[in-house]
């Protein structure tokens, strides 16, 4: 009777400690008891309890540190402050499957948080442990280790090599193989964390053979699987040419492309980001791409989707068309330019922009065929360019793009516009333009001058000696003189002067700078605001 | 002698004739003298400067020759560099389209072939189409796939729906809901409420309490499974404060050899194995696989026939569990079959342990 009574006690401690630990656990599913939680100081609470000597406590207690933790990198800095990891990790090695998991559940939520965090683990000595998990074979323990082991190694070029040491990647290959799809793709992610920061890493993960286990899993039919395999191809290759060319001889090519009709973003994304990641190093492997279609594909993916799953796509283009003109010619008649100038003009974001307006520059800046396939693109780039919204960034991209352009651009047409809105930077360019191409043209001399074209080029003020008065000059010389006399030259020149007069006194500035050299910019920006 | 007196008397007058004479060439000489003079300067100076004049016009001539050979000369090299440049740029024109031509022959045969270009374009063209056309059909054949199985999922709904409303089926003598009579035709739910099984009332199965109770809580401190409490040593290995033992002697505790008591250690079916592993040394032993027969016995070779009264298609053991559990299967602690053991004797695994052999609690 006796025996029993005291059993009855220790139950129902038991019972309340079981009680205690799962309620703890379903409150910090809700982010707004967490402050609360810590407040009430419950990690050194939950301490003790990881020692319990029922299983079912340990597990809930692990997975409510593991909650905690998941949270913010306060209480992930408090769960490592409380000395609780090298308790998990030793427990790691003994218990069974259940707090196994839950113990890498904790090891992820903190290490997922910053480099520090991360760092402690590894000074825990988890990793050895949480390899030794890889061999488990509970798959859900497995994938909980994987798991950990990529948060670890996301951070930064140290953490992965500790990883590495630990011989994670020979296991995570093996984890790869395995049938479940959960597994996989956490296997993958890691993999994808651990090449992602340096070549070296990179071969390592090469070197256990990931690649060719990675390639056979691009045709699964599950998404999020396909999205990370094809992440972690992009990251090996995206290191050097030599393990560009190691993913590419896993014959990803005509396989790869399926998965840019993809119906899930993020698989569309990251194929692009592989095959961007393969072209761009060398022109021989930009040739490839181009020879298995890959460019056609890419262009019918950037118009099959919208916003920031369309940047690697765009600088993929890009990349293939710098490499040689006969690349860029590839992506012309592959119907690149029109997906270009689209996104150009309807992206809402800058920086989408900004690639569109770069991969632009890259194909029109090899020769005049060139250029004339992106002339209308010009007026676009210009306004993004004159436009005050634009980023910095944009402006400087579209730029350079102009810059690339203009110097290959024949097609005289599409120059003339740029006479009358643009900037002298660019003026300098669109004139260069001019005075190489008339010389030797009658019919567009002619066009010239019927169209104003000579008469705007008058109407320009240029420094005498500057390269903008030579080309002006060397326009003037393609005509008789008493062309270019007869132009209301003259009177243009007095209206301006009379302009800069009212100007300068409506805004309270005195006359004598009339003869100041310093009113020459003044007037070119008013000038410039009143040609917008 | 005369003429010596007649000096003599003209002498007075000669006298004075010759200081008259001398004093007059005295009084003129000094006008003289500047005359002289300057008629001698004139023509002095005349005389040097038609020397100069002439030295001038000697120097012009010699300066005339060597000026005219000097420039002569100059300007035979400055022709002869003219020539020469005019030369070179002729020739320079001339290599120019000569390097034109070549260069232009070269690149169109070697570098750059047109033709090529256009094909190679073409090809990268129909390369594109080709694959958009395969991507194309991939794509189209993953959404009828995609539709495919979407209208199977839907298919297999509506039919577990129909196996659960399959009581709203009309009989003969009342319709059902979708076989109104004031229709001309049944509702098209009546005809796949036809068809459809109707779903066989499930038993319910009981599922064990989440909340382990006392007995799992004591088998799961048993050494077998997990460490008991305290068996963790501490974080960090200071040895803490209070009346605790040393953590060697914990550790040696917690890892001591499994004892079992005598009635754990025997195995509760130690017949089968035993008589398991008797038949297989049976079966190494023997010479052949074949089942000896005595030859006289051959009749007895065909196969049993157990008597029609004496078998039962009911096993006995079935019949007996039967018996044994509850008709009720919802008062079911779990599914598998009870497991015939004799209870055993827990007082004497207990001997030396909390009793001695006088029957005295230890």
């Amino acid at each position: 009777m006796s025996q029993r009574q005291v059993l009855q006690g220790l139950e129902e401690y038991r019972k309340a400690r079981l009680q205690f630990v799962q309620r703890v656990a379903e409150q910090a599913t809700r982010p707004q008891n967490l402050e609360t939680l810590q407040s009430a100081g419950v990690i050194s609470l939950l301490r003790p309890l990881l020692l319990d000597v029922v299983p079912t406590i340990q597990q809930t207690a692990a997975l409510a540190l593991g909650r905690l933790a998941n949270y913010s990198d306060d209480l992930a800095e408090a769960v490592v402050k409380g000395d609780i990891l090298p308790q998990l990790v030793y427990s790691l090695a003994e218990q069974n499957r259940f707090y196994k998991k839950a113990a890498a559940f904790v090891l992820r939520a903190v290490g997922k948080h910053s480099p520090q965090r991360a760092q402690a683990i590894v000074d825990c000595g988890a990793l050895d442990a949480l390899v030794i998990c890889l061999e488990d074979f509970d798959p859900g323990v497995k994938e909980a280790a994987a798991w950990a082991l990529g948060c670890t190694s996301r951070h930064n070029a140290e953490l992965s090599q500790a990883v590495v040491d630990a011989g994670a990647v020979p296991l995570l290959v093996l984890c790869i193989q395995e049938p479940e799809i959960a597994l996989k793709r956490i296997a993958a992610l890691a993999l994808s964390d651990i090449s992602k920061h340096s070549p070296e890493l990179a071969q390592t993960v090469v070197d256990a053979g990931a690649i060719a286990h990675l390639a056979q899993m691009i045709l699964n039919p599950d998404a999020k699987l396909k999205h990370q395999v094809l992440s972690a191809l992009g990251q090996i290759a995206k290191h050097s040419v030599d393990l560009a060319e190691m993913v590419v001889e896993a014959e990803i090519f005509p396989v790869v492309l399926t998965c840019l009709k993809d119906k899930d973003e993020y698989v569309k994304k990251s194929a692009c980001t592989l095959i961007r990641e393969i072209a761009k190093h060398t022109p021989e492997l930009s040739q490839l791409v181009v020879n298995a279609g890959g460019v056609a594909s890419v262009t019918d993916c950037i118009g099959s989707c919208r916003g920031n799953t369309r940047l690697p796509g765009i600088m993929m283009l890009g990349y293939v068309a710098a490499h040689s003109e006969n690349l860029a010619m590839a992506v012309i008649i592959s119907k690149g330019v029109p997906q270009l100038s689209v996104c150009l003009s309807e992206e809402p974001e800058d920086h989408v922009k900004a690639a569109a307006a770069w991969a632009l520059g890259q194909i029109g800046r090899h020769t005049s065929e060139h250029a004339r396939a992106v002339t209308h693109t010009l007026p676009v780039l210009l306004s993004l360019y004159m436009s005050t919204e634009s980023s910095e960034d944009l402006q400087m991209k579209c730029k350079k793009a102009i810059k690339g352009i203009l110097p290959k651009c024949t097609y005289l047409p599409a120059l003339e516009p740029f006479l009358y809105g643009a900037p002298p930077n660019i003026l300098k360019h669109v004139l260069g333009q001019f005075s190489k191409v008339l010389p030797h043209d009658s019919k567009a001399r002619r066009l010239f001058v019927t169209s104003g074209g000579l008469k705007k080029v008058q109407e320009i003020q240029a420094d005498p000696g500057s390269l903008l008065q030579e080309y002006i000059n060397s326009i003037n010389n393609c005509y008789p003189e008493e062309v270019v006399r007869v132009l209301p030259k003259e009177f243009e020149v007095e209206r301006r002067r009379k302009r800069l007069l009212f100007f300068l006194t409506a805004h309270g500035t005195h006359l004598s700078f009339m003869s100041n050299p310093q009113c020459l910019p003044l007037l070119r920006s008013r000038e410039a605001t009143e040609a917008q | 002698m005369a003429t010596l007196a007649r000096l003599q008397a003209r002498s007075r007058f000669l006298e004075n004739q010759y200081y008259f004479r001398n004093s007059v060439v005295d009084a003129f000489r000094k006008k003289e003298n500047c005359a002289a003079v300057k008629i001698q300067s004139w023509f002095r100076g005349c005389q040097v400067r038609a020397y100069i004049r002439h030295l001038h016009r000697i120097a012009i001539i010699i300066q005339k020759w060597w000026r005219g050979y000097l420039s002569r000369k100059h300007y035979q090299l400055k022709v002869e560099v003219a020539y020469y440049t005019m030369k070179m740029e002729l020739y320079n024109a001339m290599a120019v389209r000569i390097q034109r031509r070549w260069r232009a022959y070269k690149v169109r045969k070697y570098c750059f072939n047109y033709f090529y270009y256009k094909q190679y374009l073409r090809a990268v063209s129909e390369a594109n189409e080709t694959v958009r056309e395969i991507l194309q059909e991939y794509a189209e054949i993953q959404e009828s796939e995609e539709k495919k199985a979407e209208l199977e999922r839907e298919e297999k709904q509506r039919a577990e729906e129909a196996r659960k409303m399959h009581y709203l089926l009309s009989t003969k003598q009342i319709p059902g809901i979708y076989n109104s009579p004031f229709r001309k035709e049944p509702d098209p739910w009546e005809l796949r409420l036809q068809r459809a099984k109707p779903l066989v009332p499930q038993r319910r199965r009981v599922q064990q309490k989440q909340c382990a109770g006392l007995a799992d809580w004591l088998a799961c401190t048993s050494a077998r499974s997990f460490p008991r409490s305290g068996s963790l040593p501490p974080i960090n290995r200071k040895p803490c404060q209070g009346p605790f033992r040393n953590i060697n002697e914990v550790l040696e505790q917690r890892y001591k050899p499994l004892e079992p008591t005598l009635r754990v250690a025997q195995p509760i079916d130690e017949l089968t194995p035993a008589r398991q592993e008797f038949q297989g040394q049976e079966w190494v032993r023997n010479i052949s696989d074949k089942m000896f027969l005595p030859f006289s016995s051959h009749h007895k070779k065909e196969k049993y026939m157990p008597s029609l009264f004496s078998s039962s298609k009911y096993d006995p053991i079935s019949c007996r569990k039967q018996g044994f559990r509850s008709e009720n299967p919802g008062k079911w602690i779990c599914d598998k079959d009870f497991q015939t053991v004799f209870p055993s004797v827990d007082l004497f695994s207990k001997y030396g342990k909390s009793y001695s052999r006088a029957g005295q609690i230890v």
